[in-house]
């Protein structure tokens, strides 16, 4: 799924309870990160439940592109991350640099996760994948 | 009892909508609503009469210092103190434990000397004897609770001995709600030899505390938890010790006589107030204490005790939830799961439906991990709780329930 097909299906559901049931929906599909990969070295701090990011990186035509796996203890937070790897999927360091994804999260209708503490879950996601896009 | 329907009007914030729905506030363990009067006396004294206390001889300032120590005295007769010089305001609760931990600590804990606390502390209760054994050699050792989170005497006459210097227990847990026998346990320190705190958290606004009648030598508690404002705690200490003890902070407000060479300090409670105080702070805690007395402590614990066991029959209609700490006679604390589901996906459906419950570790992490989670939700009771609070509550349970 794009991030434009996304948009356009939070377009169609109109209560909180669609869209929450479908971001719990969507972290539900999402491959489990395999539990060998859920440590302290890739868990985002800054989060009230529990988070993993783990990058992987591959070169097409000298370009470098970086992928994510993520998963979280908590369902709708999974869900989160499930958007936030739909956003970053298979991006450029330079394109991870300039995405605005409090931006997306304001245009998918999610202002809940725009609030300050969850604010924080969301950006400590977002700065870890920048860090990684910056340090890979 | 009282009309709890009418007390709420008292509470302007209840009647708030949150996300469209009625305000189910199941959070006052965390921080308690503000009643009107409150409200009213902050508005008044930065409108009428503000200036700062204990400094000029002009009118304005002697009548805010004036209102300044007859908050003291409410303070003193809420917990029916001997003296009024026994309290001590502080910024909150966990000042005070620190202050006693640094000022009573250097002074009186040697190597080897032992702190005992229980299981069951948060961390404002926790961290500062850590800190406070690591700077003086003292001994920190913790006394089990079971696992229903019940007191259990033979755990901590276990040890507590010739070596405890200092017994430091919580009144009331704020994530188990476990009621502790202050009052016993401080017999049994005496009898070891040593000197007892209490933290007041919790307990203090569930039930009339009499630190004469426990005999405990400090109590601590904070303002905000008690319907008054934010940024003012109270210390209780038994005069003799207090003025055993050095100040820790220093500045204005606290000293006798000061020349470039030599400063000498003040008499108890000025010697632990340095700087100017959260005075108005203070003057509303004690609007928010007499207003807890007006209501009567007896009538607010036979609420509580109602609306506890209410709340807790109607627990067991909801399939999945577990109750984290069952002890006998707990307050209306409930800290719980949804087997499951994560509690933080249960509280931010409750939120949607106007409920306020805490998630985390209620700053007690080890507290948490020894019940066997990383995180739990809690509902907690207030003075203006309802049935109808309890029944919407439930409602939002098993509408969490149909998400996961």
């Amino acid at each position: 799924m794009t991030i434009d097909e996304l948009i356009e299906n939070f377009d169609l559901l109109d209560d909180w309870e669609d869209k929450y049931r479908y971001i719990i929906d969507l972290g539900a599909r999402m491959d489990p990160l395999p539990e060998n990969l859920k440590t302290d070295d890739w868990k985002v701090h800054g989060c009230q439940s529990q988070v993993w990011l783990v990058p992987s990186v591959t070169m097409e035509n000298g370009q470098k592109y970086l992928d994510f796996q993520g998963d979280s203890d908590a369902a709708i937070v999974r869900g989160i991350v499930a958007i936030i790897l739909i956003i970053f999927a298979h991006k450029t360091p330079q394109e991870i640099k300039e995405i605005a994804v409090e931006n997306i999260f304001a245009k998918l209708g999610l202002q809940d996760h725009l609030s300050p503490s969850r604010r924080n879950g969301l950006a400590s996601m977002a700065e870890k994948i920048r860090w990684y896009a910056a340090t890979l | 009892m009282y009309d709890v329907y009418k007390i709420r009007q008292d509470f302007p914030v209840l009647a708030q909508k949150i996300n469209g729905k009625p305000n189910t506030f199941l959070d006052s363990a965390a921080s308690a609503q503000k009643p009107q009067c409150v409200i009213d006396t902050i508005t008044r004294l930065y409108s009428t009469c503000y200036a700062n206390v204990h400094r000029g001889a002009y009118y304005l300032s002697e009548h805010m210092t004036l209102e300044y120590e007859n908050a003291r005295k409410i303070v003193q007769n809420f917990i029916n103190a001997a003296d009024n010089r026994e309290i001590i305001f502080t910024r909150n609760a966990t000042e005070a434990i620190n202050l006693v931990a640094a000022c009573w600590g250097r002074k009186f804990l040697k190597p080897g000397d032992e702190i005992l606390i229980s299981q069951a502390e948060h961390h404002a209760n926790l961290i500062p004897w850590q800190m406070i054994a690591a700077e003086t050699g003292a001994v920190l050792k913790i006394f089990k609770i079971g696992d229903d989170g019940s007191y259990l005497e033979e755990e901590y006459l276990k040890l507590l001995g010739p070596q405890t210097k200092i017994v430091a227990v919580t009144a009331m847990s704020n994530v188990l709600g476990t009621i502790f026998p202050v009052r016993k346990m401080a017999e049994q320190a005496h009898k070891a030899g040593a000197v007892i705190l209490v933290d007041a958290c919790q307990a203090i606004v569930h039930q009339a505390l009499d630190v004469q009648a426990i005999d405990c030598d400090f109590l601590a508690f904070s303002g905000h938890k008690t319907y008054g404002p934010s940024g003012i705690g109270v210390l209780y200490g038994k005069y003799a010790l207090l003025d055993s003890m050095p100040p820790y902070q220093f500045g204005g407000d606290m000293v006798e006589k000061v020349t470039y060479e030599k400063t000498t300090f003040d008499e108890v409670p000025a010697r632990f107030e340095a700087g100017t105080p959260a005075m108005v702070q203070a003057i509303g805690l004690g609007r928010a204490l007499q207003y807890m007395a007006d209501l009567g402590m007896e009538n607010i614990t036979a609420h509580e005790t109602e609306l506890t066991a209410y709340a807790r029959g109607r627990f067991s209609e909801v399939g999945g939830f577990k109750e984290i700490g069952t002890a006998e006679g707990k307050g209306g604390v409930f800290s719980f799961v949804l087997e499951g589901i994560h509690p933080q996906d249960v509280a931010f459906i409750l939120d949607k439906e106007g409920v306020s419950v805490r998630t985390g570790h209620h700053c007690a992490q080890p507290l948490v991990e020894r019940m066997g989670y990383t995180s739990l939700a809690r509902a907690s009771l207030g003075l203006y709780s309802t049935r109808e609070d309890i029944d919407i509550f439930i409602n939002a349970l098993q509408k969490a329930k149909t998400f996961f």
